[in-house]
């Protein structure tokens, strides 16, 4: 019985602390204190296996090995593959050393990036606009010619866009795991590698839209919604319908009546749980479609929720209301008042300010 | 009690008999007037004369075209967005082949609208523009209405002219001292 318990162990992340199970990777742990320390992902998914470890992005200062053995580890580490040990200290945003090196690699990824946000059709739910702005430079010192590909075509309902890829293997993982039948992956190597299908075969397998919900840039992204708004002009609202073959759970992005674009519904890391069939993502652009359940949450720091205006989503500082709460008096209203003019008047009150003002009120 | 000692001082002796007829006083009022009437005007003849608004002057948007005259726009959404007054709205449109001489990357605002009853000409759409694209003419009013109907402006009011190109005078802090030295010595100061 001993044997099949879970161990928990301690970790200090940031200066916060917590209890996980043995096994948990440095990511999960920080994700599980919140957002103020977790480290950001380009490459890791959570729902998919497998991923994590290229895009060097959630780098860490590991301050303390474990109780055991409180050397510090030699070099930054990657949190999305790295298991926490009792007692490790790990420094994220405290550590200057991870902040420099971070800059580093958002101007690798950027090195071949061809940074048409401008034209890209992910621009305001780009998981590397978001990086870089957080954690980069907001200059380049890259000078040479960035590498291009040729045009490839994925079918009438994905469009690729090779230049913006970041190689951080999430589609394939997709392909392997989500769908059936894997018809694309990366070929090639090093500076030269690319996200290709298998001698141009489309992609036509039922889930292989998710594809376009789990590439953090815009190298994937859905052909029939190219071009036809910003993300940040659309109104996302959760729905969901039944559907035989995905839970069917999805937010639908409107513009005026219109549903533009239909995406699985991501959570909190930008990370779709429950992915959808091809189905509800490019057939049904109806409203009489979906049960609405109401517009989403969009963080209030997210371009999304720029000229939209929502009265449940400025809330008030709690803090100035849990004072006005324990400082609120009733107001004692039982002393006796006049009501008429005339018993006014008579009022002693009253004649001696008419007396105190009585240059005033002279006729 | 006396703050400062700029006040001046008045003349509170009697006056005399020749100060008593005010004729002196007129005649020296006058004389300003008069003065004034040969002196330099301060007005201008509006409707006709313009005056030189400075080279940040935001007036009338422009989409700028560049040298080989595409359009530079590509409905980035960013003017928008900035907008305080939500004043713009846009359509994108997909470049087709063989329109490459007439927008300069594979996305164009097909339609760009500029609500001149909202906008409140602050300048940051231009200054969000990733591309270069929209301005204010520091030279041109937009002007006056009289119908709701007119006040929307499309892209065919927007869109510059290439036969009558929009320059800036002055682009830079530095642009614009030198031209500020320049306008000094034409006017002989």
């Amino acid at each position: 019985m001993e044997e099949n318990k879970v161990e928990l162990v301690t970790v200090t992340i940031d200066g916060h602390q917590v209890e996980v199970e043995a096994g948990t990777t440095i990511m999960q742990a920080a994700r599980k204190i919140g957002p103020e320390v977790a480290p950001p992902a380009m490459c890791y998914y959570k729902p998919l296996e497998g991923t994590g470890g290229k895009c060097r992005a959630c780098l860490v200062k590991v301050a303390q090995g474990s109780t055991r053995d409180p050397r510090p580890m030699p070099k930054l580490i990657a949190s999305c593959i790295t298991q926490v040990q009792d007692g490790m200290v790990i420094e994220n945003f405290t550590s200057p050393e991870v902040i420099e090196a971070r800059k580093g690699v958002v101007e690798f990824l950027l090195i071949n990036h061809p940074l048409d946000c401008p034209v890209c059709d992910q621009a305001g739910e780009c998981h590397l606009q978001d990086f870089s702005f957080n954690h980069g430079v907001g200059t380049t010192r890259y000078e040479e010619e960035r590498r291009t590909f040729e045009k490839e075509d994925l079918g009438d309902k994905i469009q690729l866009h090779m230049t913006r890829c970041i190689l951080c293997y999430r589609c394939v993982k997709t392909a392997d795991q989500i769908t059936d039948k894997r018809v694309h992956g990366v070929m090639n190597r090093g500076d030269h590698a690319e996200i290709s299908t298998y001698i141009e075969k489309a992609i036509d397998n039922d889930f292989s839209g998710n594809m376009i919900d789990v590439c953090p840039v815009g190298a994937l992204t859905d052909k029939t919604y190219r071009f036809k708004n910003r993300v940040w002009f659309s109104k996302p609202y959760d729905a969901h319908r039944d559907c035989d073959k995905c839970c069917g759970k999805v937010h639908l992005w409107y513009r005026g009546e219109e549903v533009i674009r239909v995406t699985g519904r991501k959570n909190m890391w930008g990370e779709v749980e429950d992915f959808i069939c091809n189905t509800c993502r490019f057939d049904k652009k109806e409203s009489s479609d979906w049960t609405i359940e109401g517009p989403t949450k969009v963080s209030r720091h997210s371009v999304i929720s720029a000229n939209k205006y929502r009265a449940d989503l400025i809330s008030k500082p709690e803090f100035a209301l849990k004072v006005a709460e324990s400082q609120y008096k009733q107001i004692n209203d039982d002393r006796p008042f006049l009501k008429e003019l005339p018993e006014i008047k008579k009022s002693e009150d009253y004649q001696g300010l008419m007396k105190q003002n009585k240059d005033y009120f002279r006729k | 009690m006396q703050l400062t000692d700029r006040s001046k001082k008045t003349d509170k002796r009697e006056l005399n008999l020749i100060e008593r007829t005010y004729l002196p006083g007129l005649a020296t009022g006058l004389g300003i007037t008069i003065k004034h009437f040969f002196s330099k005007k301060a007005t201008i003849r509006y409707p006709e004369q313009k005056r030189y608004l400075g080279p940040v002057f935001r007036g009338h948007h422009i989409l700028k075209r560049d040298d080989q005259g595409r359009e530079r726009c590509t409905a980035c959404g960013l003017c928008a967005v900035a907008c305080p007054a939500e004043a713009i709205s846009m359509v994108a449109g997909e470049r087709q082949k063989g329109e490459e001489h007439m927008y300069r990357e594979e996305k164009y605002a097909a339609q760009y609208e500029v609500n001149m009853l909202r906008c409140i000409f602050c300048g940051l759409c231009e200054e969000a523009c990733p591309k270069e694209a929209i301005y204010l003419r520091h030279d041109k009013f937009v002007p006056v209405f009289t119908s709701r109907d007119q006040v929307i402006y499309g892209k065919d009011q927007l869109v510059e002219d290439m036969k009558d190109r929009y320059n800036r005078d002055a682009w830079t802090k530095e642009d614009m001292e030198q031209m500020w030295v320049k306008q000094r010595i034409a006017n002989g100061v």
